[in-house]
């Protein structure tokens, strides 16, 4: 299948006049109330199709940091996507960052996992038997083969569902800094597995 | 619930380098194209990754409904 990618700094003309209009000192006031506007309509859309309830400080604080975000990397914006699909990108970031971090508030967040074999069981739908001797040794993996906060990233994210950005707050760092973690851990996990002599197959689809 | 713990095989994006191309993913994506030739990488990190997971969900979904 061949598809036809908009070359790098041809724009298509809506963007192109997006782009022209924003930085225009005779137009940019204008233009910027029209892209508030859009960037405000997407963050509503954004929190009533994940049913945050009504929240419209939310989706106004979105706006704000998005439309700030926006006019700050304008100049890096090349025309790889519509100039729209660009700027959505952003204040969908914004939104999805504050309702996962007002599901998560005032939440204790679960670090370690209490009893690692009850919830590798519990998340496997094979159940128990056949699983043991794999669900064994991927216990003692994450007990053995990663370091204590390597450990709690991973146990966190994909054992106890802590989004990656709410974690992230929480330990005072970055999400792709928490990610790298996650990955690294991911790796040495499997290398133990390996080494134990399991073989990991490809995944399917 | 393995695969969310051992994560995707083969090399994949950062988060960062995700955002940096969700938009032109996306809309590959929407016009019927290849956008894991487009942007590879990206759909391993979208497998790994939850929360990127989900801004590219949130995005498909809005322009869904613009174009609807
Ligand atoms: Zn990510």
């Amino acid at each position: 299948m061949t598809v036809v990618l908009p070359a790098p700094d041809v724009l298509d003309q809506e963007s192109a006049e997006w782009v022209r209009t924003l930085a225009s000192p005779l137009d940019s006031d204008a233009a910027i109330a029209r892209l508030y506007d859009l960037l405000l309509r997407a963050a509503r859309f954004e929190i009533h199709r994940r049913r945050g309830g009504f929240h419209d400080d939310l989706a106004y604080q979105a706006a704000d940091d998005a439309l700030t975000a926006i006019l700050a990397k304008l100049d890096t914006y090349r025309g790889a996507s519509r100039f729209t699909t660009w700027a959505y990108k952003f204040v969908l970031l914004e939104v999805g960052v504050r309702l996962r971090k007002r599901a998560w508030e005032g939440r204790e967040i679960p670090l370690e996992g209490d009893a690692l074999e009850t919830r590798l069981r519990g998340r496997t739908p094979q159940g128990a038997a056949e699983m043991g001797e794999f669900l064994t040794a991927l216990r003692d993996g994450i007990r053995s083969a990663l370091t204590p906060h390597q450990r709690e990233v991973l146990v966190a994210i994909t054992l106890n569902d802590v989004p990656i950005d709410v974690l992230a707050d929480r330990l005072g760092t970055t999400r792709g800094a928490l990610y790298k973690t996650l990955h690294d851990a991911r790796h040495k996990l499997r290398a133990h597995l390996a080494a134990g002599g399991f073989a990991l197959e490809e995944e399917s689809e | 619930m393995i695969d969310r713990v051992l994560g995707p095989r083969g090399p994949e994006l950062t988060c960062e380098q995700c955002f940096e191309e969700l938009d032109r993913y996306v809309e590959v994506e929407m016009t019927g194209g290849d956008p894991d030739a487009a942007v590879p990488g990206m759909h391993a990190h979208l497998r790994g990754c939850p929360a990127c997971a989900d801004d590219h969900e949130s995005l498909v979904a809005l322009l869904r409904a613009e174009r609807a």
